[in-house]
């Protein structure tokens, strides 16, 4: 056109055009291609992941008995945004039975600045763990109460009041173990104590993730691709103990109203019977609701029932560690079956003997009549074997040996290779301890140390060892690490003494005698051949611990017991009859001798 | 004219743009609405099925302008400009209440916004009275009639109406009155302008130590000295006023620092003593150098000082929202779940749709209306959501070869008349895309304008077509012309 002179302006227009466009270029790609949070950002937006929670496995005793199960609970949540201001509160209170002001008092306690996180658009927890008939009502009527939702999540439960140390129970995880183990978040279970801790990761299956699809107010509007992304859960495997519910419940109720415990195993399989500690509790008590409660008074009673003893406490074994004792000498060669020693019975020197029998004695006498002199002689032989030497070398070397010897009967060590969570490991105790006891090499002999002769010193054992011993002699040698998973691999954990299998045969006929002939009479049937030791462990400023290990039938061995009760008295007035009733149960699956069962059982200490 | 001349004189390339950014709008629309229960793209109760019925009505509209006589346009430019002056005074009256605004009329089932056609009425006047023979931009005459003309409209959407948004775009034709021979200064000294008051407003709330005023008044007052230090050495032959400039500012910006070891200085006032200094040097420049671009700078410097003092209680005189909006795109304050919620979301829709985007109907920030007002003035954050960069990237290219295009098609018309308009409708495209993306993207203030041929809306899609269809006309004829 003529007379056109402002045309070239067209380019810087055009120029302007392209420099917005480069500009919104460069921030979609900033935003598209290099920012990646925004994704998150918009999958946070969208997608509710819900956890579903798998079944946790149930837990079987060796018969098939169902021991433990899960019960379903109700968790009642709102989501204030939906409840909206024409929200039916009295019908809300009248249908789950609570008053207003306890409504009031919930849903202030939900906004409160403790619920950290509190939101008007997500659930919030309103009420817990209520039963079926506790919501049945509100159940029905749900629809008119927009918002409130009913959540379905299960507890344990229990056929038996028997075996709440052995089971153990489920709680809320604690912080602390979130920030150990990133699968648990706030609110979770997870097994606490006993075999559900053992066995918390095999038990508790592997949660599932639901994506559900959040619109911007809240509402849930289905699933995120049909479910495709979901995760389903795995339920927890069913776990088959190796306890008898029946023999557990007989040991139980037999320690009623004392303090002490008992333990079964089977010596060819080391699978643990029965393993009671008393006083015990009901193990619903730590369920629910109530659990902390509960909790708080369990470990609060100065009796400890928290405390296993059957597993962690540790006693002098007494005379039941004759058995040990005979044995070591006999692979030691301190004594032969044949050898005889002098007793004086309570005039006897330095250890006085309690029965009154003949003398001198050999090695199936004294283990029948329960000899002290007899046995201190014996670990004199074994200890001063070659004289002391000048620097007590020779002495030494004695102990050393002895000490290792009673060692490979898994003393003074926990089963490493158990399944049980909590043990102590006992004592028997190294030369270094005595030379830092007595303040040097040379201050200390076999007569400073005599009172482990008897299972009277410092040597301590836990009920699940001394059930073990009777194990190794019912087995002539070896033992399986006591176990309470029914699995065939744990059956593989055996372990050789340095005994050898050719001097059980004494040990075990000395055992029966004691059965028929000594301190464990009274409590003996004869159709069960029972092999036994009793003892009776002095306890400073405290009554007599009775104890009482015993193998049946001792030809063939199914069972073995320990039994301890803390100050009561003779190990064959209390441990014995309390394991011969454990043998009675087990081997003919009933109880006989009622009344000596309901004496027993209804003495109260 | 017969038919065959009319099919081949028609720019084809500029149709086919339009229909495919208006189809795959209508593809967005439906995107943005959908929600899980699915129903026909052409069902009316969705807004899809109601942007088809927009589409068909806008096409037949569209092939009625190409037959109607191209000098129809030209002779009612006038009357039509004084009928929609007269509707857009009645129009709030007989509106009700949208958000704020009273630029909607009712009649019967539709509801139209006569704002929207203001554009192409103001555009046809604009271009009458530029075509005028003796038109001559320089004189006083041809630049305030065309600004009244363009100030009228948008002066009674805005106060009247209450629809900032829509008479903003008023601002377009400012684009054209540039290409038609106006000064570039005065676009340029808008646009220092509204960098000075950001400034200003910006730096209000950061105070200085020592209480002695804020960062406010200081930053403006530097930026605009440079900018009159800038202008005057580039225009002035006599290179010692900057120089003086510089040295009283300095000065007295020292001075201040001095005496306020003993006494506290506002340095607010300080800033204004500095212009002040400056307005007396300028003016002695600006006489003995006889040039107007001098005395242009010295009016711009004061009438900038001016409204950049008076900003801040504007400002705070302003309705709340639009207060918010403007305080958060100058980061002086956040609120993320109010103004900034929805700028906020359509960044995370855009940016969650990635290289290729989640695909059609598949982004979840769409479906689950996470962006308020998505399938109208946000309608970009569900393409960038369900297109990903491919689509954003897509939509800017074919806008800015539709605007290229449209810048072209104007040049080549052979009577001012058709070129002035052609230049009104580019600059209008042009000013709500660059709003428009500009809003979504977070770098202007949220302000409710339609992005062309995308946004849901009957009144905007058949205003965008008449406005486009008449230059497609004029530019179709400018044949027969000659």
């Amino acid at each position: 056109m003529v007379n056109e002179i402002y045309y070239k302006r067209r380019y810087v227009i055009s120029g302007v055009v392209i420099l917005v466009a480069t500009i919104f270029c460069i921030r979609l790609f900033n935003l598209q291609i290099l920012d990646s949070s925004t994704k998150d950002k918009a999958d946070t937006n969208a997608f509710l992941k819900q956890t579903i929670y798998p079944s946790r496995g149930l837990i079987y005793d060796r018969n098939g008995e169902l021991l433990v199960y899960n019960q379903p609970v109700y968790d009642i949540t709102v989501i204030i945004k939906q409840m909206g201001s024409r929200f039916d509160t009295l019908g809300f209170c009248n249908a789950i039975d609570i008053s207003r002001d306890d409504f009031q008092k919930r849903m202030l306690e939900i906004r409160s600045k403790k619920n950290k996180g509190f939101s008007i658009y997500t659930p919030q927890v309103f009420e817990t763990q209520l039963q079926a008939e506790d919501i049945a009502q509100l159940q029905q009527t749900l629809y008119k109460y927009p918002g409130v939702n009913i959540r379905k999540r299960t507890l344990r439960n229990y056929t038996y009041t028997f075996g709440a140390q052995v089971l153990g129970s489920i709680g809320e995880v604690s912080q602390k173990m979130i920030d150990n183990d990133s699968y648990y978040t706030s609110g979770d279970y997870i097994g606490r104590d006993g075999i559900e801790r053992t066995y918390e990761k095999y038990l508790r299956g592997e949660k599932g993730v639901e994506i559900l699809l959040r619109d911007s107010k809240g509402i849930i509007q289905g699933k995120y691709e049909d479910g495709a992304n979901d995760i389903e859960p795995v339920s927890g495997g069913n776990l088959t103990l190796t306890l008898d519910i029946k023999l557990q419940r007989v040991a139980e109720e037999l320690l009623e109203g004392k303090i002490g415990s008992a333990v079964a195993i089977e010596p060819k399989t080391g699978e643990i019977l029965a393993l009671a500690s008393s006083p015990s509790w009901d193990p619903r008590l730590l369920v629910g609701k109530s659990r902390s409660k509960n909790y708080t008074a369990l470990k609060n009673n100065p009796d400890k029932p928290l405390y296993n003893r059957a597993t962690q406490a540790t006693y002098p074994p007494g005379s039941t560690f004759k058995t040990v004792q005979a044995l070591i000498c006999l692979q030691e060669k301190a004594i032969t079956p044949n050898t005889m020693y002098g007793c004086q019975g309570k005039n006897s020197r330095p250890i006085a003997c309690t029965h009154s029998h003949g003398s001198p004695v050999n090695l199936l006498s004294a283990l029948e009549q329960s000899c002290n002199p007899y046995f201190w002689r014996a670990y004199e032989d074994l200890l001063e074997k070659g004289g002391y030497g000048s620097q007590n070398e020779n002495f030494r070397r004695n102990y050393v040996r002895w000490q290792t010897d009673a060692k490979s009967f898994g003393l003074g060590q926990t089963f490493k290779d158990a399944d049980l969570p909590t043990q102590s490991s006992g004592t028997i105790p190294t030369a270094e301890y005595y030379d830092k006891v007595y303040k040097g090499k040379t201050n200390w002999k076999a007569s400073t140390i005599r009172s482990n002769s008897i299972g009277q010193g410092e040597v301590l054992v836990t009920p699940l060892q001394l059930c073990n011993i009777a194990a190794i002699i019912a087995n002539e040698g070896y033992y399986i690490t006591p176990h309470l998973n029914k699995v065939d691999s744990l059956r593989q954990n055996i372990h050789q003494t340095n005994i050898d299998k050719k001097h059980f045969a004494i040990v075990k006929d000395g055992m029966s005698r004691v059965m028929t002939y000594g301190t464990g009479r009274y409590s003996n049937i004869d159709s069960l051949k029972i092999g036994g030791k009793t003892g009776t462990a002095q306890v400073k400023n405290k009554g007599d611990n009775a104890l009482f290990i015993g193998i049946a039938p001792i030809d063939d061995p199914k069972i073995v017991v320990a039994v301890v009760v803390e100050n009561i008295g003779f190990g064959a007035t209390w441990a014995a009859p309390i394991a011969s009733l454990m043998i009675e149960q087990y081997l003919t699956d009933t109880i006989r001798r009622q009344e000596l069962y309901n004496q027993k059982r209804y003495y109260k200490k | 004219m017969n038919r065959k001349s009319f099919i081949s004189s028609v720019d084809w390339l500029t149709i086919v743009l339009y229909l495919i950014m208006v189809f795959f709008g209508w593809v967005n629309i439906y995107g943005a609405s959908y929600n899980f229960e699915q129903t026909s793209r052409f069902d009316l109760s969705n807004p899809a099925g109601k942007q088809f019925l927009w589409m068909m009505i806008s096409f037949v509209i569209a092939v009625a302008i190409l037959i109607i006589d191209e000098s129809t346009y030209e002779t009612i430019a006038y009357i039509l400009y004084a009928l929609l002056i007269a509707i857009l005074i009645i129009t709030p009256l007989i509106a009700k209440d949208v958000k704020g605004s009273y630029s909607w009329i009712s009649i019967g089932p539709l509801r139209i916004q006569p704002a929207e056609f203001a554009k192409f009425v103001t555009a046809l006047a604009l271009a009458k009275w530029m075509s005028r023979y003796d038109f001559k931009i320089e004189t006083w005459r041809d630049l305030v009639v065309p600004i009244s003309l363009i100030i009228a409209p948008m002066l009674i959407i805005m106060v009247w109406q209450r629809e900032t948004g829509s008479a903003l775009v008023f601002l377009a034709f400012f684009i054209v009155l540039y290409r038609e021979g106006m000064s570039g200064y005065f676009i340029a000294s808008g646009v220092a302008l509204v960098v000075l008051v950001c400034l200003a407003l910006k730096f209000q709330s950061a105070q200085l130590p020592l209480g002695v005023g804020n960062w406010g008044s200081i930053s403006y007052t530097i930026v605009l000295l440079l900018i009159v230090l800038a202008i005057d050495l580039l225009y002035s032959k006599d290179k010692r006023g900057g120089l003086m400039i510089l040295i009283t500012t300095v000065l007295t910006y020292a001075t201040a620092l001095v005496v306020n070891i003993w006494l506290t200085v506002d340095f607010s006032t300080i800033s204004l003593i500095v212009i002040g200094f400056a307005a007396i040097i300028l003016t002695a420049t600006a006489i003995v150098d006889r040039q107007n671009a001098i005395w242009i700078l010295l009016v711009f410097m004061i009438v900038s000082t001016a409204i950049c003092e008076i900003s801040d209680n504007v400002l705070q005189k302003l309705p709340d929202h639009q207060r918010n909006r403007i305080e958060v795109i100058l980061k002086i304050k956040e609120d993320p779940k109010g103004v900034e919620y929805n700028v906020i979301q359509a960044k995370i829709a855009i940016g969650s749709g990635g290289f290729k985007g989640k695909g059609h109907l598949k982004g979840t920030q769409s479906t689950l209306r996470f962006v308020p007002e998505q399938h109208t003035d946000f309608i970009f954050s569900t393409i960038g959501e369900e297109f990903g960069f491919l689509g954003t990237i897509g939509v800017i290219v074919a806008f800015v070869g539709f605007l290229l295009r449209l810048i072209f098609l104007a040049e080549r018309q052979k009577d001012k008349f058709s070129r002035v308009y052609g230049y009104s409708v580019a600059s209008i495209f042009f000013v709500h895309f660059t709003i428009n993306i500009g809003m979504v993207l977070g770098f202007l203030p949220v302000i409710g304008i339609p992005l062309p041929f995308f946004s849901y809306g009957g009144s905007s899609l058949m205003a965008f077509t008449i406005l486009l269809f008449i230059f497609l006309k004029l530019d179709a004829a400018r044949v027969e012309k000659l």
